[in-house]
């Protein structure tokens, strides 16, 4: 298991499908454990109720059926399927409603779920979802991308609530993969996943939810941050490797320097 | 190996394992192949498959990243191309005339002996050859830190005086691994190097690799490449070595620079589509007051803007405490053009 994961983290992320059941193959034994730990591509359904479309992952599954944020139902119908308890199912629906106008700020498009399920020590656990396809036939307002994908999954882990505070453990993982090509410069590929892990500890006073927010927030950045930039910091380096050339571009670009087209 | 590799399936067979094995060693990120073996075979558990599968991937590996060798004479490097491939294990150093024995396994030279007359051009055709590689270890040795070269006589290396066609290729291959960064990256170019004696021209074609791989807390690949083509008049030895050597120095700094041009346009332009830096309201998002949202709601039902997009963005006043409320509108089919209305000035707490 420990070589096969290593294996996965060398190969390009471009072939994961491929290397995921290729090593499905060879250890099916492991199987359960490979499909939960692998980071794949997440998938999509659309609930036939609200009309909308819903992300599938790990924490909204049952046997075969995958339970959508909408309508609180799983498709394909499944009865008995866990459901949050109705306080938690309260602060899901109110953040997917939130979460969606973030997305939408942010990603100009694409997709979000938001999943809550009570853990075994009387805490809760959310895991918020987007998917968004920046391509030119998706939803890439600019054209800039010939292909491009990004799926972010942030897991937080909420502890109990002691003295006005609570301990906030996130899990986020990016994967992302974006293709430009044109005559002049070739094709430039580049993929990959990112994963990093942020605790806090504090005051419920704001509530759970813009808590959570933040965090995820300030994450994202974080990594888009380490994602855009990594091939400039890290090119210094490989630049030795490459013709040496008086590099141009700035790596000091300025992180909010954003507003040439609001 | 196919996507729809049965999940229950039972044991795979040696065949199975040994397709899946090399798969994997193919497709090893540059200098990681080692890595790659060991985790290999620790999964298959079965030494022969393991064995036979390494013997077949690692000379294709070798060959398609086009990795350098020392000579054991300490002579040189020797290119594992196929372009100098005499046989499975022996590839030719144009330069020092030498044929070098290959493990491909241990991507070792293990014996090196002069290279025959048959395996050498001839002297008309060395004296095109070894002026352009003279050129080419300059350009090499002030661009390329790392860099290893060789230009090879694929096509008329018979050839004996004016009136007959012929063809080299010219070969960079540098690579740098650094674990201790966490990355490993590698820069390979192919010139095809036409010279038609019955139009008096000299054609190139040139192919350009970028390959790098990052692992800190991840795995991000970067994986770019680009053909161009040129051509200039067939001149002597020493003007054509010159002319080829500038045309290849021309096109690879273009093409360096329009990467760096890549990498550069990351940040701004090609990541927007897929997440911006900021909201469009160009402030964080007012995760303290997403009560706002319902009045969102009811001002785009009241304003009739439902296709729109709209956006409430509040900020703080010097002394932090007024809160100021602007009212944001962009028309999702022209986007760029916001519009933005200042509505009131309240605090919405």
């Amino acid at each position: 298991m420990e070589a096969a994961m290593d294996l996965m983290r060398r190969i390009s992320p471009n072939h994961t499908e491929t290397a995921l059941s290729a090593l499905l193959t060879l250890l099916p034994q492991h199987s359960s454990d490979l499909l939960s730990q692998v980071d794949q591509p997440l998938q999509v359904l659309c609930d036939v109720e609200s009309g909308k479309e819903f992300i599938l992952c790990e924490y909204n599954r049952d046997a075969d059926s995958y339970r959508s944020p909408w309508s609180n139902k799983y498709h394909p119908p499944l009865e008995d399927g866990p459901l949050p308890s109705a306080d938690l199912r309260k602060l899901e629906v109110e953040a997917n409603d939130i979460f969606a106008i973030y997305r939408d700020q942010y990603y100009e498009g694409g997709i979000s779920s938001v999943y809550m399920w009570e853990d075994g020590n009387e805490g809760f656990v959310a895991c918020f979802l987007i998917k968004k396809d920046g391509s030119q036939t998706g939803h890439g307002r600019r054209g800039n991308l010939q292909e491009g994908a990004w799926d972010a999954i942030h897991v937080i882990e909420v502890g109990v609530e002691e003295e006005g505070m609570a301990h906030y453990c996130l899990t986020s993982t990016v994967m992302l993969s974006l293709t430009t090509s044109d005559k002049s410069s070739g094709t430039f590929n580049l993929s990959g996943s990112i994963r990093r892990q942020m605790n806090l500890d504090l005051s419920v006073a704001d509530g759970h939810l813009c808590n959570m927010g933040r965090m995820i927030e300030e994450m994202e950045s974080k990594l888009r941050n380490s994602l855009d930039q990594c091939s400039p910091d890290y090119l210094s380096v490989d630049m030795a490797t490459f013709p040496s050339r008086e590099s141009s571009y700035n790596t000091g670009c300025n992180y909010y320097d954003d507003c040439e087209d609001v | 190996m196919s996507d729809e590799d049965d999940l229950q399936q039972p044991e795979p067979t040696p065949k199975q394992k040994k397709e899946i094995a090399k798969w994997f060693l193919a497709n090893a990120p540059p200098g990681e192949i080692h890595y790659i073996a060991k985790d290999i075979q620790s999964i298959i558990a079965d030494e022969d498959t393991y064995h036979s599968a390494v013997s077949e991937a690692y000379p294709l590996y070798n060959k398609a990243h086009m990795i350098s060798l020392e000579l054991p004479n300490r002579t040189g490097d020797v290119l594992i191309t196929t372009f100098g491939e005499i046989d499975e294990t022996e590839y030719l150093d144009p330069r020092t005339c030498q044929v070098a024995t290959v493990n491909h396994v241990k991507q070792v030279c293990t014996n090196v002996r002069p290279a025959t007359d048959e395996e050498l051009p001839s002297s008309y055709i060395e004296e095109f050859r070894g002026t352009l590689d003279a050129e080419l270890v300059k350009y090499v040795a002030e661009t390329y830190p790392k860099g290893i070269c060789s230009v090879y006589c694929i096509n008329g290396k018979d050839t004996e005086g004016l009136g007959a066609d012929f063809e080299f290729v010219v070969v960079i291959s540098a690579a740098r691994h650094s674990p201790q960064n966490f990355c490993n990256g590698s820069w390979r170019s192919i010139w095809n190097v036409e010279f038609k004696d019955d139009l008096q021209v000299v054609e190139l074609r040139g192919k350009l690799q970028v390959d790098a791989h990052y692992f800190e807390e991840g795995n991000v690949q970067l994986d770019a490449s680009h053909e161009c083509k040129d051509s200039t008049i067939f001149q002597s030895p020493e003007d054509s070595a010159l002319s080829i050597i500038n045309m290849i120095r021309h096109h690879e700094n273009e093409y360096m620079a329009s990467l760096e041009g890549s990498y550069s346009n990351l940040p701004d332009t090609t990541f927007k589509d897929l997440r911006r830096k900021l909201p469009v309201t160009r402030t964080l998002f007012p995760w303290h007051n997403t009560l706002q949202f319902s009045l969102t709601r009811d001002i785009t039902k009241e304003l009739g803007i439902e296709n729109g997009y709209l956006a409430i963005a509040d900020g703080k006043n010097a002394q932090g405490n007024i809160g100021e409320a602007w009212i944001l509108f962009v028309d999702p089919d022209d986007i760029g053009e916001g519009r933005q209305e200042k509505l009131f000035y309240r605090g919405l707490d």
